[in-house]
């Protein structure tokens, strides 16, 4: 029995020391435009200032570079919805065609969508920056969102669900009654897949809107940058943590925290998507991959 | 999951009958210009300027040997596989332990638990660096005698000096991402039969040996595709040593990675050859993970 409460109160211990490592962070994060920067090093790091220095924090984000950030978050909803549209027009079919179809190169198409999925994205940023390069699309807004758009996990997902799920016997049936094959997949396969469609919205919006590494190479107008870059570019004009940038941040007035309370409004929409579709987005996690 | 086989079963007897061919073909062909130029295209693209010179001319292997020599190349690998062990050591052994600790709990405080672990996952990219820049600056840091006490560190620049960066890369990476894998885990651990765990209980196994003994190798398979998933993805680092370069007084280069440094070889030398040597080498790294997961994982369906 004693051994039991020690195992007990141990395994407590250890998920609570995690727990800690995970939240404060988030915890910090929302506390911090809260107080001046000089109150962050003074008061202790969890208390809360007041709402006043949320809006002088604002006031100041808000007044770098001309209402720069509410450009960058334009931006990243202008990408990442737009991306997000393509992937679902172009990608939920698809999945749709992968699963019933039996045309020459129809494993060929997905082995490779599968193989690119799974390829870090990463790992082809640089050869679509040279690409883009070569056809000197390079800067234009377009050159973030096409690359965007292309989502292999989404045309999985899809392609998952009507192979497993989808009765053969309904697109009969409806085939029978006179629908043609467009009309079949939007009349009945499509209102099936409604949670894949949402599922596929969600992973490839979270997806596009926290990719740093493309847009950041293949944009190089600071107006055209989504809000992950946006944070860099604030960063390398504040003195906050490297003082050799000198009077920039004086004259900008970015301390750290203006720097919070750009990066809280920036995993705003993020963080939003997280907590109403957690459930949904786990079982798309396990889901997606579980074959059983 | 019987009946799934048995109907799929019938799809294919009778669309052999039919006369559609080509059934399905058109629903595909929106997507096809997309995956052929952002997934194809760009592979082949970089394979031929690696294996060519400025003029176009076969050079064979030489943009491989070159960029292999210069000085940052070694470097930058090494930076980035000492990252990418510590990750994957952190992963083996915290999120698959957490999962276990979770399983068997009662049911809302281990989803309590879950969400507060995946939380931080809704802050990836360059947000969650900027978080951990705060963290490791001890003057606002909550954990400021932390890193007093095991980095040694007072001042900000002491938290990145080039020892501790594999570890900050490792646990940024570890804080957006180990949430997401843990609930894959507890997922997987939940596939496990209970009679097994029950006649297990019953052979007089404790929890511990029913954890290590039982639940851990049947999830052997899930613990395999995460690590070599994160391998591949570890070594394509860029965003955390891009992000904290800026902030750190040319304390760390800007080659730090290797993804860095091919980054650096396109913009600043315009050397997109040797850029694309060194995307082509991180490329044959990330297409191996995939290739190895796709055919011997049994994760994945790709065949009916």
């Amino acid at each position: 029995m004693r051994i039991r409460v020690v195992g007990l109160g141990a395994r407590l211990v250890i998920l609570l020391t995690f727990a800690v490592f995970f939240v404060a962070p988030v915890l910090w994060l929302l506390l911090a435009p809260t107080k001046s920067d000089k109150a962050l090093i003074t008061n202790s790091p969890f208390s809360f200032g007041d709402f006043h220095h949320v809006a002088l924090a604002w006031k100041h984000l808000d007044a770098f570079s001309s209402h720069i950030f509410r450009r960058w978050i334009g931006n990243t909803l202008f990408y990442a919805l737009s991306a997000t549209a393509i992937t679902l027009v172009a990608g939920v079919p698809a999945g749709y065609g992968l699963a019933i179809g039996r045309f020459p190169g129809r494993r060929l198409v997905l082995s490779m969508t599968l193989v690119v999925m799974i390829v870090p994205a990463a790992a082809l940023v640089l050869p679509i920056f040279l690409e883009l390069n070569a056809v000197h699309l390079i800067g234009s807004s377009l050159s973030v969102i096409l690359p965007f758009s292309f989502f292999p996990f989404g045309v999985y997902l899809a392609y998952l669900y009507y192979a497993t799920a989808l009765p053969p016997s309904l697109l009969d049936a409806a085939r029978v009654d006179g629908c043609g094959e467009l009309q079949t997949f939007l009349r009945v396969a499509l209102p099936l897949a409604k949670p894949i469609v949402a599922l596929v919205f969600f992973f490839s919006f979270v997806a596009d809107w926290n990719n740093f590494f493309l847009p950041y190479v293949v944009l190089a107008d600071s107006n055209q940058y989504p809000i992950t870059v946006g944070l860099w570019d604030l960063l390398s004009a504040t003195p906050s943590f490297n003082p050799s940038v000198g009077g920039g941040g004086q004259s900008v007035n970015i301390f750290k925290p203006e720097l919070a309370l750009a990066t809280l409004i920036a995993v705003v929409p993020v963080a939003i998507v997280f907590l109403f579709s957690q459930r949904a987005l786990v079982r798309g996690l396990v889901g997606g991959a579980v074959k059983e | 999951m019987a009946s799934s086989v048995l109907t799929s079963e019938y799809a294919g007897a009778t669309r052999k009958r039919g006369p559609r061919a080509l059934q399905g073909l058109p629903f595909v062909l929106p997507y096809l210009p997309l995956l052929i130029v952002f997934g194809i295209a760009p592979t082949i693209y970089a394979l031929d300027l690696a294996f060519t010179d400025v003029g176009g001319g076969w050079v064979g292997f030489h943009n491989f040997v070159r960029t292999y020599d210069d000085f940052r190349f070694i470097p930058a690998f090494k930076h980035v596989l000492a990252y990418t062990s510590v990750w994957l050591g952190a992963l083996m052994v915290f999120v698959v332990g957490l999962a276990l600790l979770l399983h068997g709990r009662a049911n809302r405080v281990s989803a309590t638990f879950r969400f507060l672990f995946y939380m931080p996952g809704a802050l990836a990219g360059s947000a969650a660096v900027l978080v951990w820049l705060f963290m490791l600056d001890p003057s606002v840091s909550p954990g400021s005698f932390l890193l007093h006490h095991v980095l040694g560190a007072d001042i900000f620049a002491q938290s990145i000096a080039p020892g501790n960066l594999p570890f900050i890369f490792a646990m940024i990476a570890f804080w957006t991402g180990a949430g997401g894998w843990i609930v894959v885990m507890y997922g997987a651990l939940n596939t496990i039969p209970h009679d097994l765990e029950e006649a297990a209980r019953i052979d007089g196994a404790g929890p511990i040996a029913i954890a290590l003994r039982l639940k851990l190798p049947l999830i052997r398979k899930w613990i395999a595709y995460m690590v070599i998933l994160s391998f591949a993805t570890g070594t394509q680092l860029f965003v955390e040593p891009q992000i904290v370069q800026t902030a750190s007084f040319g304390l760390v280069p800007d080659t730090w990675s290797a993804n860095q440094l091919a980054y650096q070889l396109a913009f600043r030398y315009a050397d997109f050859n040797g850029a694309a040597a060194i995307a082509v080498d991180l490329l044959v790294i990330g297409l191996a993970a995939a290739v190895l997961i796709v055919t011997r994982g049994g994760l994945f369906r790709a065949e009916d």
